[in-house]
């Protein structure tokens, strides 16, 4: 696949103005890696969520934000007081001429400013309005107070991670939000295709729980077709169809993912891991089966338990990186369960030159990025520009774009309105 | 001008097949695109086979996964490894505008049905190939699965408890990461073509999406060599953050706390018993540092309560608490759910009654709806062939006897 140097972005034409904080940044972080020009709209003082860590060198510090860095990504600053009148009166100006707004407030927020869809698209009939909340614009639940755990739970999830001894839990990450704001994303470029063929705008109101209910895959269906609860919490686990298989496994320096093959076509490379195994004295029981003839359904749970003990063996005498660098090998499925220092380290992102620098003149370093996750034939990533600092951009657009004077800026930031 | 649906008009070739592509095809039928999904005999979809299968009915149209993925398409049976098989692919490339495929790196090639080809048959096609780990690198031929590709990515290392082996997540988490990052692709593709006239070949990688959402993680080795790990339920900057046992069997609700008015508010809907007057608990600084004691605490208040009432009672004044709902309580109980009108039921003529899900955004304008039901295992060959490539009836025929089509 050719370079990504020289070709131009898919979405470079477009302004987006982003209102969002931490649960929803991310949606205007991908427009942004797309081309976009997305302009952060915080707060007099900042959004609230760069206070969110982990920190740079773990220095609490608004302009230190790892998380607000990589969801700020690309995009430019700037400050402004929604709750003021000359601050609304701003925001219908900028709005006049960008195509995208993007917001994370509590329902109806916005309409007692002024400045909900019904006000924007009578200032803006194109503009795509992007709603992400909790649960949605309206209904039963739409106002209720909604972290991501509380989110996650409300969307079936977490009732089905963790060990069946201790209570359910969460991903040690707000992955309603990313999942969310993806959604968000698709929503709004549909939106968007939409206003290419007919020039019309419209509001996207998306909602986190159901971002994550997508996610669910069997519970829906395992109970209005079967009228079961077939997923509780099941570990390393993995039960289904009254059969239980092992997928995480303890070796050497950590974990493997790793499900044993039968009854598939590629199956017969279970017979490579065991050769291997015989090398070492292990699975001498396990040669001259035919494993891709085998069914999971007539195979009694003793036998797969045994064959698992003794693959077991194997893999806590190696470790995940030479484990996954046999099957890579002999092609079979197994992979390392990675920390973030394995995935830095991964030769196959290395070989798509996948991490970028990203250059923090203040804070006199470069940080790496996770880079490009598509390769095209036309259009490129775009490569990072680091996130804005608080106002960065104020003179950009209020000075040079909205033709204030130094001395009206000067008001303005005496009335707290940037 | 106006249309009812967003993507009315749009016309994709899809030769994906498991959960991601059909995911992300899904997506553009019920936004109104003519979706045609190419199987054939000897490959039919993998999904067609997974439980949970409707009660009693058996074969290839009674999965309840397929069903819910499927909405909105066509399914045309062919022959691919046939020339005349590839001649029909090649009518509908011409006068589509999108082809994805989710084959390993390679597969299309050997079908001489890859980009450098289609492109000559459709100048401005814009043709996406989703793969685990990328068409190129080290690891581009090791045969992979979402189930274990989220291992990878580093998702199943911060699921669980931190003294304990990592967790599961049940469904494969990264195959509901790539679907998204398939259709921004493609949305933001045709909106280059849609200005440049230029169509592209996209190669986009899973793993490589995925790692996006957990960017700050890798940051945080990156810039300060901290390997983030499990926590169980505990996060930085609340206390309480847990999920704590209710009246009932494997019933369980999740509390969260950020700030010490939330923490008032609490401690007045547990009736302020003597133990949250202790210093141990008045602010966030402490109650992190006694969150263990402090879970027993709330833990022994909820266990006689329902799940539902608590929700009610701590929600009224603003503490973020919710149920750990169930696919019965999603599915049956949930008023937002239903509000929001997130699954459609929706009959087959073979499965019968089954569930659909709509995207989680609603376009105030063109709100997605199932166009129809998911396809039976070659249900349209005849109706693409015929009324959609105008095919004639003698023709039609001999491709079925020759065995291209079925």
């Amino acid at each position: 696949m050719a370079k990504q140097k020289g070709k131009p972005p898919m979405l470079g034409p477009y302004r987006v103005l982003d209102l969002t904080d931490d649960r929803g940044s991310f949606c205007g972080k991908i427009l942004a890696e797309l081309g976009a020009d997305v302009i952060k709209v915080e707060k007099p003082g900042g959004d609230p969520s760069r206070n969110v860590g982990p920190f740079y060198k773990d220095i609490p510090d608004p302009e230190k934000s790892l998380s607000w860095f990589a969801f700020n990504l690309n995009k430019r600053g700037i400050t402004l007081n929604l709750e003021t009148r000359d601050g609304q009166e701003i925001f219908k100006k900028l709005a006049q001429k960008a195509d995208f707004v993007l917001e994370t407030f509590k329902p109806g927020y916005l309409d007692r400013l002024g400045l909900g869809y019904k006000d924007l698209s009578k200032v803006n009939p194109r503009i795509i309005l992007t709603s992400i909340t909790p649960f949605g614009q309206t209904g039963p639940y739409s106002l209720f107070n909604s972290p991501d755990l509380v989110t996650m739970s409300m969307a079936g999830y977490t009732f089905i991670c963790g060990d069946s001894d201790r209570p359910p839990v969460r991903f040690s990450s707000d992955q309603s939000y990313m999942q969310s704001s993806l959604q968000a994303t698709v929503g709004t470029l549909i939106a968007h295709y939409y206003r290419q063929q007919t020039g019309e705008g419209q509001h996207v109101d998306v909602s986190m729980q159901e971002s994550m209910v997508w996610t669910l895959c069997y519970a829906p269906h395992d109970w209005f077709l079967l009228k079961q609860i077939i997923h509780t919490r099941e570990g390393s686990y993995w039960k289904r169809l009254g059969v239980t298989y092992r997928l995480i496994w303890p070796c050497k320096d950590g974990y493997v993912c790793y499900r044993l093959l039968m009854a598939q076509p590629g199956a017969e490379v279970m017979n490579d891991l065991i050769a291997s195994m015989n090398k070492e004295g292990l699975g001498e029981k396990m040669k001259d089966i035919s494993w891709t003839t085998l069914s999971f359904t007539e195979v009694p749970q003793e036998q797969i338990n045994e064959w698992e003990a003794e693959i077991g063996k194997y893999f806590l005498r190696h470790t995940k990186r030479e484990l996954h660098e046999e099957a890579v090998r002999q092609k079979n499925v197994l992979q390392p369960v990675n920390n973030a220092k394995d995935l830095y380290e991964s030769p196959q992102l290395a070989s798509r030159d996948f991490w970028v620098q990203v250059k923090h003149p203040e804070l006199r370093t470069s940080i790496t990025y996770p880079g490009p996750y598509f390769r095209s034939t036309e259009t490129a990533w775009q490569m990072g520009k680091r996130a804005p600092l608080i106002g960065e951009h104020n003179d950009d657009i209020y000075i040079k774009e909205l033709g204030f004077s130094k001395n009206e800026l000067a008001i303005l930031k005496k009335e707290n309105v940037i | 001008m106006t249309k009812k649906y967003a993507l009315q008009g749009l016309k994709v070739v899809d030769f994906s097949w498991v959960f991601t592509g059909p995911i992300v095809t899904k997506y553009l039928g019920d936004h109104g695109a003519e979706v045609i999904k190419i199987e054939s005999a000897t490959r039919p979809d993998g999904t067609r086979l997974m439980t949970p299968f409707k009660p009693g009915a058996m074969g290839l149209n009674a999965s309840g996964v397929f069903a819910n993925y499927n909405s909105s398409k066509y399914s045309i049976n062919i022959n691919l490894r046939e020339p005349r098989g590839k001649e029909v692919v090649k009518k509908l490339v011409q006068r589509a505008d999108i082809v994805l495929e989710t084959f390993g790196p390679g597969v299309m090639s050997k079908l001489q049905l890859d980009y450098d080809v289609l492109k000559q048959v459709k100048s401005d096609i814009i043709m996406l190939s989703m793969t685990m780990v990328g068409q190129t690198g080290p690891h581009s031929q090791q045969p992979s699965f979402g189930q274990v590709l989220q291992a990878t990515n580093g998702f199943v290392q911060l699921l669980g408890w931190p003294d304990r082996s990592p967790s599961l997540p049940v469904a494969a988490y990264t195959d509901y990461i790539a679907p998204w990052y398939v259709l921004i692709a493609l949305m933001s593709a045709l909106d280059f073509r849609h200005r440049t006239g230029k169509g592209q070949y996209i190669d986009l990688a899973m793993l490589e999406a995925s790692v996006h959402l957990a960017a700050p993680v890798v940051m945080d080795y990156v810039a300060n060599s901290n390997i983030q790990d499990r926590m169980g339920n505990r996060n930085p900057g609340y206390a309480p953050h847990g999920v704590y046992p209710c009246k009932g069997k494997q019933r369980w609700i999740a509390i969260a706390v950020a700030t010490d008015d939330e923490w008032q508010s609490l401690c007045k809907v547990m009736g302020g018993p003597e133990w949250t007057k202790s210093p141990k608990f008045d602010t966030l600084l402490h109650r992190t540092k006694h969150q263990d004691e402090m879970d027993k605490l709330i833990g022994k208040w909820t266990g006689n309560q329902t799940a539902e009432e608590l929700m009610a009672k701590l929600q009224a004044v603003g503490v973020a608490a919710g149920v750990l709902q169930t696919g019965e309580d999603l599915v049956d109980k949930d008023p937002q759910i239903k509000h929001r009108g997130h699954f459609f039921e929706i009959e087959h003529a073979e499965m019968g009654k089954h569930l659909t899900e709509l995207p989680p955004f609603k376009l105030s304008r063109t709100p997605a709806h199932p166009q129809r039901p998911f396809p039976s295992f070659g249900e349209h060959t005849e109706y693409v062939c015929k009324e959609i490539l105008h095919m004639g009836d003698a023709e039609f025929a001999e491709l079925i006897g020759a065995g291209v089509l079925a």
